[in-house]
């Protein structure tokens, strides 16, 4: 099925350095992922994995101390990583590659009106007059759920609440009409209530307008409900992908399985939490192996000497571990994430902590 | 089952506790309305609500941080709102303590490790002298799992769950009686986020903590504590212990904060139905609202029609799962 796909975006083995002082930190080593027309792709990960800066070579939206040092990501024909300057950006970053961030009080100018602030990139991107622009602005906040839209239009950000500023910034990043929407923590600023009616916003949207999204997030109670595939980042790589089913149902790379056991959700009353034990690896060295496997209760010797490439799973699941060589040892994935599907239904369902009704 | 609950000893009693803050022109804005219940000693009290409920401010009142506008708040039966002595006042910071939510911004980030969990023994001169101060040191550091030799650095060496330990040592060198933890685990990472309640529930055990847990996940919530209020826009929604909570909600607020905690399977998630909280479903006569004990232990905050329809739910729920 996946091949019968267009490919919208091919990244192929991203390297970013970032020069801080004198050294060179290696922030993605050799990342590829192709993004398919109209799917939704989740990036997982814990802070400092390179999820956001990866997604941030689609935009060209790289601190200033940070590059691609090798490889490539084609978009259209165009190879997004040899575009330098803000006018070859210009008609791809905001336009064709929108991005929502964490926190829309960063996103949004204090100091203007909201309506002036969606119109300003109606105007700029599609050249349209005034009058038109602001139509259309109060067309789309009513369609990301601004009630009393045109009454709205002229207050500021303090006056929205957090839930309401989100929405506006999806209405500004929509009002291009993007091919790809990448949604970088879109919810972690916000209540759980509210986060659940923003995703079901990206969501409805996403089905009525055909884009593309990207989610980077490192809630996996969020992957589970948005995704179609999902790929999981340590240590500045991909280190397992495939669709949502196969990577929370069949995980195949420890780490992985670590996240998914560490989730309070499956925490037993009186009983230890499983936890990860160390911290993540610096990323200023060279990193020999696995990058897991300093952490890994179950790393082989091989892992490391060898940095492990990817094993293919099925026709959509590869990681990249040695427990999948033939020459590996068998080994089952912890007993807290066996039958994941019956523990978390049975939790859902009549009689389970989290049925409602 | 009532006896359990009248025969526990309170440690902290919130009694019809009001705090408001002045909003100028003469305004005022009641961030807590009405907060009465009573913290058993020795358990983990989980407030979950979202940000702007009310549960920080409730939590700081409880610091002495905020003021209350009415009622008390007691402390081993003594009040400890209000004008007290400069005693009493310091016998509260030693024994209340609180855990934040961010360590990298509670930390003083140009003080060495030693100093910023020295701070506590040397404000109430709690050494006898500098080898007593540096073993207590030590020892604050190795029941956090850090080691002394971190003694001699800056917070910004550590990774986010190190620091929250130096923020839990802090804490503990007091030895203090009741914390206040203000969603301590909401800026860490999922993996370091079990650690760290791991580490907070180990640590209780050892030295008979009674908690106050903050949160607004009530995934996280379910796991720690042991019984559990629900905050909504100032005013408590439900108490009830922990499994009660999960297995018979009450309140409509309650149920869409349960609809609304992901749960880490795609199957699963993509049927759930969210619950948006809609106040327009509650008695709107205008009568007035109480928290009112609809079982031993378990209390919502209802009108006399509200509690009736909660009393038919309840008795439904409790058939269904007899």
């Amino acid at each position: 099925m996946e091949e019968n796909r267009n490919i919208i975006l091919s990244a192929k083995d991203v390297e970013v350095q970032f020069r801080v002082r004198d050294r060179y930190l290696t922030a993605i080593r050799g990342v590829s992922l192709d993004l398919y027309e109209g799917e939704t792709f989740a990036i997982v990960g814990e802070s400092g994995s390179g999820k956001s800066v990866f997604t941030k070579t689609f935009t060209g939206m790289l601190e200033s101390n940070g590059s691609v040092t090798k490889g490539s990501v084609m978009f259209h024909g165009k190879d997004l990583t040899k575009l330098k300057s803000d006018k070859d950006w210009e008609g791809i970053r905001g336009a064709k590659i929108a991005t929502i961030f964490q926190d829309p009080m960063t996103s949004l100018n204090p100091i203007r009106t909201i309506g002036s602030q969606i119109t300003e990139v109606i105007e700029k991107h599609q050249g349209v007059s005034a009058s038109e622009a602001k139509a259309q602005a109060i067309e789309l906040m009513e369609r990301v759920g601004i009630k009393n839209a045109a009454d709205r239009f002229n207050e500021y950000p303090f006056q929205y609440s957090g839930g309401m500023r989100q929405r506006i910034v999806i209405a500004i990043a929509l009002s291009c009409h993007p091919e790809i929407l990448i949604c970088d923590e879109p919810t972690t600023a916000l209540d759980v209530t509210i986060q659940a009616q923003i995703i079901a916003l990206i969501r409805d949207l996403q089905r009525e307008l055909k884009f593309t999204t990207l989610y980077i997030t490192h809630d996996l109670g969020v992957v589970a409900n948005v995704a179609d595939r999902v790929g999981v980042m340590y240590g500045g790589q991909i280190i397992e992908y495939g669709t949502v089913e196969e990577v929370f149902f069949d995980p195949r790379h420890p780490y992985t399985w670590a996240l998914l056991s560490s989730l309070p959700q499956l925490g037993v009353k009186g009983e230890e939490l499983y936890y990860i034990t160390g911290t993540p690896p610096s990323l200023y060295n060279e990193i020999k192996g696995d990058a897991f496997a300093p952490r890994n209760e179950h790393a082989l010797k091989i892992d490391f000497v060898e940095e492990p490439p990817f094993f293919r799973v099925s026709d959509t699941h590869y990681a990249k571990t040695w427990l999948l060589d033939p020459r590996a040892p068998k080994l089952e994935k912890p007993a807290v994430i066996q039958d994941l599907h019956e523990k978390i239904k049975k939790m859902t369902d009549k009689g389970g902590a989290f049925h409602v009704e | 089952m009532s006896n359990e609950y009248t025969d526990r000893e309170v440690i902290l009693s919130i009694r019809h506790v009001d705090i408001s803050f002045d909003v100028g022109n003469k305004k005022k804005f009641v961030a807590v309305k009405d907060a009465n219940f009573d913290i058993y000693k020795g358990e983990t009290f989980a407030l979950v609500g979202e940000s702007g409920s009310g549960k920080t401010t409730l939590g700081r009142a409880i610091l002495r941080i905020n003021p209350c506008s009415a009622g008390e708040i007691l402390f081993e039966g003594k009040r400890i709102s209000g004008k007290i002595s400069r005693e009493e006042d310091r016998n509260v910071v030693r024994n209340i303590q609180m855990i934040f939510q961010d360590p990298a911004a509670s930390l003083n980030e140009r003080a060495t490790i030693e100093y910023c969990i020295s701070e506590g023994l040397y404000n109430f001169h709690l050494y006898e002298n500098e080898e007593d101060r540096v073993a207590k040191v030590d020892r604050a550091l190795q029941s956090v799992g850090l080691l002394p030799e971190h003694k001699s650095r800056y917070p910004h060496e550590f990774s986010g769950g190190q620091r929250q330990r130096v923020g839990i040592a802090r804490a503990m060198i007091m030895d203090p009686k009741f914390i206040v933890a203000d969603e301590p685990i909401s800026a860490l990472d999922v993996s370091i986020r079990a650690q760290v309640l791991n580490l907070m529930n180990r640590l209780k055990a050892e030295k008979n903590l009674t908690y106050l847990f903050i949160a607004h996940d009530l995934s996280v919530v379910r796991f720690i504590a042991d019984r559990i209020a629900v905050i909504h826009m100032g005013e408590i929604v439900e108490i009830a212990d922990s499994e009660t909570l999960f297995q018979y909600p009450l309140h409509p607020y309650t149920i869409s904060l349960l609809s609304t905690v992901p749960m880490p399977d795609p199957l699963v998630e993509k049927e759930r139905k969210h619950i948006v909280y809609d106040p327009s479903q509650l008695d709107q006569s205008g009568a007035a609202r109480s928290l009112r004990e609809i079982r031993p232990g378990h209390f919502v905050f209802a009108t006399d029609l509200e509690f009736e329809g909660y009393e038919a739910k309840l008795e439904k729920l409790e058939r269904e799962k007899a």
